[in-house]
């Protein structure tokens, strides 16, 4: 099953949309919670940094009876270092980000924690994809 | 040999009561349990703790916080500080199920009353 959202930078009432979807979705067709709490805080973690640090983007989604693939793409600055990026504590989120709770440069690194498998990519200037995998 | 775990378990409505907290939505699930407590403001915070059973406590009154809590299986929140929730915040929250209540104390003030009441530390 091939599901696709939509992610607006910048816009943080609609940050969550894709996450409670899917959250929905793996409930319905009976994935152990745990499993269910680790894709969604991993897909929520992935979509807030579309919306606190990119343009747009899209969330693809694809569930078989083993595995949910996701693959969060969008246009935006994309990440120059991508091992900095990663590293805890680190984050050029902005004033605005922080306001609403996020920017303390756990996301990316939670994101890993949380996924069994994780593929990040980027092209300064152009946009950011961010690919992982959960095994059910 | 035997050994027996002893969880500590605290009734919402109990939160309700030594937080001085009213019930803004899952009033129908005040007898559901918490036994741990974590306070933050700080929303990226929240979303690496990694605990079952678990209480919000947050001064971070967004729409953002009930995704938040949501996502990390957190089913109650409470506001501190006097924070008031919006209106879209409650929907969001009575559409998931959560248990969100609003307490006027500082956010110091109303971890003490819990952790008084024997509400247990993440970490
Ligand atoms: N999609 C993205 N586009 C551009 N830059 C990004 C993107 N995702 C992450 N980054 C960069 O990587 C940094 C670290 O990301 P990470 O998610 O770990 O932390 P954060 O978003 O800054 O804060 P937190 O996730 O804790 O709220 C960001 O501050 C930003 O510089
Ligand atoms: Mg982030």
């Amino acid at each position: 099953m091939l599901f696709k959202y939509e992610v607006e930078g910048g816009n943080f009432s609609k940050a969550g949309f894709a996450s409670g979807e899917i959250k929905k979705i793996l409930k319905q067709i009976n994935i152990d919670a745990k499993i269910i709490r680790r894709v969604v805080v991993a897909l929520y973690e992935g979509e807030v940094n579309v919306v606190a640090h990119a343009v747009r983007g899209t969330v693809v989604a694809d569930i078989d009876d083993k595995q949910i693939y996701i693959r969060i793409e969008d246009e935006g600055p994309g990440i120059k270092d991508i091992a900095l990026a990663m590293k805890e504590g680190y984050s050029t989120a902005s004033e605005k980000v922080r306001e609403m709770g996020f920017g303390a440069g756990m996301g990316l690194a939670n994101i890993k924690k949380n996924a069994d498998w994780l593929n990040l990519s980027s092209k300064v200037g152009e946009g950011t994809v961010l690919e992982m995998k959960t095994f059910f | 040999m035997v050994t027996v775990l002893y969880l500590f378990i605290m009734k919402l409505k109990k939160v309700v009561e030594l937080l001085n907290a009213k019930v803004i939505t899952g009033g129908n699930r005040l007898e559901d349990e918490v036994s741990f407590g974590f306070a933050s403001d700080l929303l990226s915070d929240v979303l690496t703790v990694d605990s079952e059973n678990l209480l919000l406590i947050t001064g971070m009154a967004n729409l953002q916080a009930i995704r938040t809590a949501d996502m990390a299986e957190i089913s109650c929140v409470v506001f501190v500080r006097d924070k008031k929730m919006t209106p879209e915040m409650a929907e969001l929250a009575s559409e998931n199920g959560l248990v969100t209540i609003e307490s006027a104390f500082s956010m110091f003030l109303a971890i003490a009353a819990l952790h008084d009441g024997g509400l247990k530390p993440v970490y």
